[in-house]
């Protein structure tokens, strides 16, 4: 079978309604995620007894299982364990917030714990409070951080949602299997999606690099 | 009461006794020297004052405020104790005029506009009114420490505490600290003061406590202890000095 590229152009218009479920997955699942990993990581590296146990074993849980075994879960195993039926776009979604909050939580972890101990005691000895000192000290220097590993975290989640394929839902890889199951063209349809990621996670790197400049190296 | 007063004060880090039941008087307007050899406890001394070490027992207790009184009340307390680090630890990301103006803004509740004006006060009364804009590395150590005091001075404490603020500086750059606490002690501000130089306790010191594994070993007027040092382990402390 001969390679022909000129067989493309006409299925860019679905692989955009597939990139598109893509991004949605990720953006959705990343905000969530970001939350959930700034609760956890600060629980870590703050909290109480209980808290970092509660932490820590939430992120030893989600870190030590495949994500493909916790969409399978979240979408097969809730509804029977707790009645709970979600469709698979929602369990998509709440695998990429569970998944990426662990990973962000070590994330914000380091960061915080990596500024300078004196910082902190220069804020309280001014007779700030703790959460001051946080918000106002170590936060800001622990942000700069955080972007670089934050940005690796964001691709890998980013490519995780192709691993939703095994519960459905229409996003790019699942895409290009559908095209691909029609025409056997597994050359220029696999290029094409491969291409369509390296414009999703080269769009995120730019960005961050953006923001990284904008900041004074401290 | 005095204005602190430590009662059977005890620390301890795990196995190791750090203070060891220390009673001490610090009324206002006194300018205490601490010193002794390296661990003698000195530093967490100090540094119990303002809570920034758990007491293991007895009490410490700062214009009748305990440091055991819970969270409110320590940071009362370290309102009223202004802190200065061996290591300035200004706020990297702020401006001198910024670092100076946070403990107004964010513990007194003053006004962003009215609070840089003052920290701008605080600069020019430590010789750096030029320097409000320039962030902490673009400045020597010197002028980072001078800042650092400016910062604890702007939350208008009742005492100042400085932790060897002067032993991470060039001997060139000691100076220009040291006359600015000079300058402070000569307005009548009471100070605790970790350090090595002999010659500030000299000059307006009134009062020095040499400390030795956790007990303090001395306790008098300072140009009379530093000459004749009533305690040989003091005495050979001192030769190794200056």
């Amino acid at each position: 079978m001969q390679v022909d590229w000129s067989i493309i152009p006409g299925f860019i218009p679905q692989l955009i309604a597939g990139a598109k479920v893509t991004i949605y997955i990720t953006v959705l699942g990343l905000i969530g995620g970001i939350i959930i990993g700034l609760i956890a990581g600060l629980m870590r590296a703050y909290g109480g007894k209980i808290a970092n146990a509660i932490a820590f074993t939430y992120i030893e849980l989600i870190r030590g299982t495949p994500i493909v075994v916790q969409v399978m879960f979240l979408y097969f195993a809730l509804p029977v364990l707790a009645d709970i039926r979600i469709d698979p776009m929602s369990a998509a979604v709440l695998a990429i917030v569970v998944n990426a909050g662990a990973y962000i939580a070590e994330i914000v972890r380091g960061a915080f714990l990596s500024i300078s101990k004196g910082l902190t005691e220069a804020g309280l000895a001014i007779g700030m409070p703790h959460w001051k000192v946080l918000l106002y000290i170590v936060g800001p220097l622990a942000f700069r951080r955080l972007i670089p590993p934050l940005g690796n975290q964001f691709i890998v989640s980013l490519k995780d949602t192709s691993l939703f394929i095994v519960i459905g839902v229409g996003e790019l890889t699942r895409t290009g299997q559908e095209i691909m199951a029609a025409n056997f063209r597994a050359v220029e349809i696999w290029t094409a999606v491969a291409v369509c990621y390296l414009i999703l996670t080269g769009t995120m790197t730019i960005t961050l690099r953006l923001i990284e400049k904008r900041m004074r190296i401290l | 009461m005095s204005f602190i007063e430590f009662r059977k004060t005890l620390k301890c880090f795990g196995p190791l006794t750090v203070l060891q039941d220390v009673d001490l008087s610090i009324d206002q307007g006194e300018v205490v020297v601490l010193v002794g050899p390296s661990g003698s406890g000195k530093s967490t001394l100090l540094r119990c004052i303002n809570g920034l070490e758990t007491i293991t027992g007895g009490d410490v207790i700062v214009d009748g405020l305990s440091v055991k009184g819970g969270n409110r009340q320590l940071r009362e307390i370290r309102q009223e104790a202004g802190m200065v680090f061996q290591q300035f630890n200004l706020f990297p990301q702020m401006t001198a005029l910024q670092n100076v103006a946070l403990g107004p803004r964010k513990v007194r509740g003053v006004a962003k506009a009215e609070a840089l004006r003052q920290a701008g006060d605080m600069l020019a009364k430590v010789g750096l009114s030029e320097k409000g804009d320039h962030y902490p590395s673009e400045l020597s150590g010197g002028q980072q420490q001078r800042v650092a005091i400016a910062r604890a001075l702007a939350v208008k404490p009742k005492v100042m505490l400085f932790d060897e603020p002067t032993s991470a500086l060039d001997p060139e750059l000691k100076q220009e600290v040291l006359s600015v606490m000079l300058q402070l002690a000569r307005e009548g501000m009471t100070m605790v003061v970790v350090t090595h130089e002999m010659s500030f306790a000299k000059q307006v010191g009134t009062r020095l406590i040499f400390m030795e594994h956790g007990k303090i070993a001395v306790d008098g007027d300072p140009r009379e202890v530093i000459d004749n040092p009533p305690n040989p382990r003091m005495k050979d402390f001192l030769s190794h000095v200056d």
